[in-house]
């Protein structure tokens, strides 16, 4: 099985690799076109800021490659901003355009910033279920109030409900945490830093692959 | 409302070997950094902090091989610090696997290079270390070099200016306090955990379960970053969290 990681000078890839191989899998870093097209699933990570993230997978001309291997409906997980890119666009430092795989937009964690709520949100949290069954997805078996490594000031506003596999709270806030839309997945947390629980989401992303 | 906190095993260390000291001095070897940073994990600490504890001092970080290591068997974030002083530097420690990286001396002799280094990599990988000594009543002192050089820096001013540059995180050591087992200086935590909007993880005293609790109750810190309790068997880690989630007030990861 071929499990590639898009590799386009962005974020902390070696993790993913790891947690992956601790799975039994070697994955491919690669950002060329023909391997990923090939690949059984594609992870799409990503840190820092959404432009930059746009503006590298531009100039590896990876936008319509992940757009066309998104039409063969073979799985994709997004993590972090990863998951974020996913979306129509985002509002950190004006609005710059994503993939456009999930309908929504990225928008600033809607709280006022103070000592008393601070940001970055940098915990780990619990992911509550929303209308999805976790059944056959990635959160398969996942206990509930299982907590997972977040780091991130902005999150992601779906247009469908329905797409929200798991929410999580930040004080009064509850945000989307993970996203399905048929075989594509993405999750707000690192799956990767999240220790045994999120390698069983890795594990689970695998089973979906085979 | 609860309060939350992460837990983090601090491990300084100097050629190859995990150290403690007293006050950031008087060093003694506790362990091998690869092993001890593998039993925390295992043990259900939220995170690692590693700090090459002379390299701010001969101006190298030599920790990649370690980081490594670490980061093909421990998943959970990773902070590397200790003599970053060059974008580069950064760069190296992400690129062997860090999460984020603790940026105290360079930061004090070029602010700018925090606002740079920000604006590269993101906030959320760059964590402001202060090393705060008390001069008195309510003021401290910002030192650099692993606690060895004053400044004249006052640590509440330095904390707001570091926010101001970008960092996405304050990580607080307290020098009076550090090493001794004998608590957290409360009073330096709470003025300086309400003064910014950053998460803030506190450094420096903790001997025991109750002080790693009395300064989560008493203060707005977002994570504890602990040391000799744990290289010297005072508690394992999964006591430590266990007990401390048997507060009514406090919640850690189980």
């Amino acid at each position: 099985m071929k499990i590639v990681i898009v590799d386009y000078d962005i974020g902390n890839v070696r993790s993913i690799y790891s947690a992956f191989k601790n799975q039994g899998i070697e994955p491919i870093l690669s950002n060329d076109s023909e391997v990923i097209l090939n690949a059984d699933g594609i992870v799409l990570p990503g840190v820092g800021a959404y432009s930059h993230a746009m503006k590298n997978l531009k100039k590896y001309n990876l936008i319509n490659i992940l757009k066309n291997y998104a039409k063969t409906e073979k799985p994709i997980l997004g993590i972090c901003l990863g998951m974020q890119l996913l979306l129509e666009e985002s509002e950190e430092f004006g609005i710059t355009e994503g993939l456009g795989l999930i309908k929504g937009r990225v928008v600033k964690m809607p709280i006022a910033n103070t000592f008393q709520t601070k940001l970055p949100n940098i915990n780990w949290s619990a992911l509550k279920p929303n209308f999805l069954k976790w059944d056959k997805t990635i959160l398969n078996n996942i206990s509930l109030n299982s907590e997972m490594y977040f780091i991130h000031s902005y999150v992601a506003k779906l247009d469908n409900e329905n797409e929200v596999l798991s929410v999580t709270d930040f004080h009064n806030v509850t945000f989307c945490s993970a996203l399905k839309k048929g075989n594509i997945y993405g999750c707000q947390f690192h799956p990767e830093k999240s220790s045994q629980i999120g390698l069983k989401i890795i594990k689970n992303f695998i089973k979906i692959c085979r | 409302m609860k309060r939350k906190s992460r837990i983090i095993a601090r491990l300084d260390i100097k050629n190859n070997h995990v150290i403690k000291g007293i006050h950031l001095e008087g060093l003694r070897k506790v362990g091998d950094p690869n092993e001890l940073a593998r039993k925390y994990y295992n043990e259900g600490a939220d995170e690692i902090i590693l700090m090459d504890a002379v390299a701010a001092y001969y101006d190298r970080n030599n920790l990649s091989e370690i980081v490594k290591q670490a980061c093909s068997d421990i998943f959970i974030p990773i902070t590397v610090g200790g003599g970053i002083r060059k974008i580069q530097d950064i760069q190296t420690a992400l690129n062997s696997g860090a999460d984020k990286v603790a940026i105290n001396t360079q930061a004090v002799h070029n602010s700018n290079f925090i606002r740079e280094a920000s604006q590269i990599f993101g906030s959320q990988c760059i964590v402001g270390s202060i090393e705060a000594k008390k001069v008195s009543d309510n003021n401290w002192e910002v030192y650099i070099d692993n606690g060895r050089e004053p400044t004249g820096i006052n640590v509440k001013e330095w904390a707001i200016e570091l926010e101001n540059l970008g960092v996405g995180e304050i990580m607080i050591t307290s020098i009076d306090n550090e090493g001794t087992k004998k608590g957290f200086d409360l009073e330096l935590n709470k003025i300086i955990s309400e003064s910014i909007s950053v998460p803030i993880i506190s450094s420096g005293g903790a001997g025991n379960i109750s002080h790693i609790s009395d300064l989560i109750i008493a203060s707005n810190i977002d994570a504890v970053a602990i040391a000799s309790i744990l290289h010297y068997n005072i508690e394992e880690l999964s006591t430590i969290k266990k007990k401390l989630n048997e507060y009514q007030d406090i919640h850690v990861r189980l």
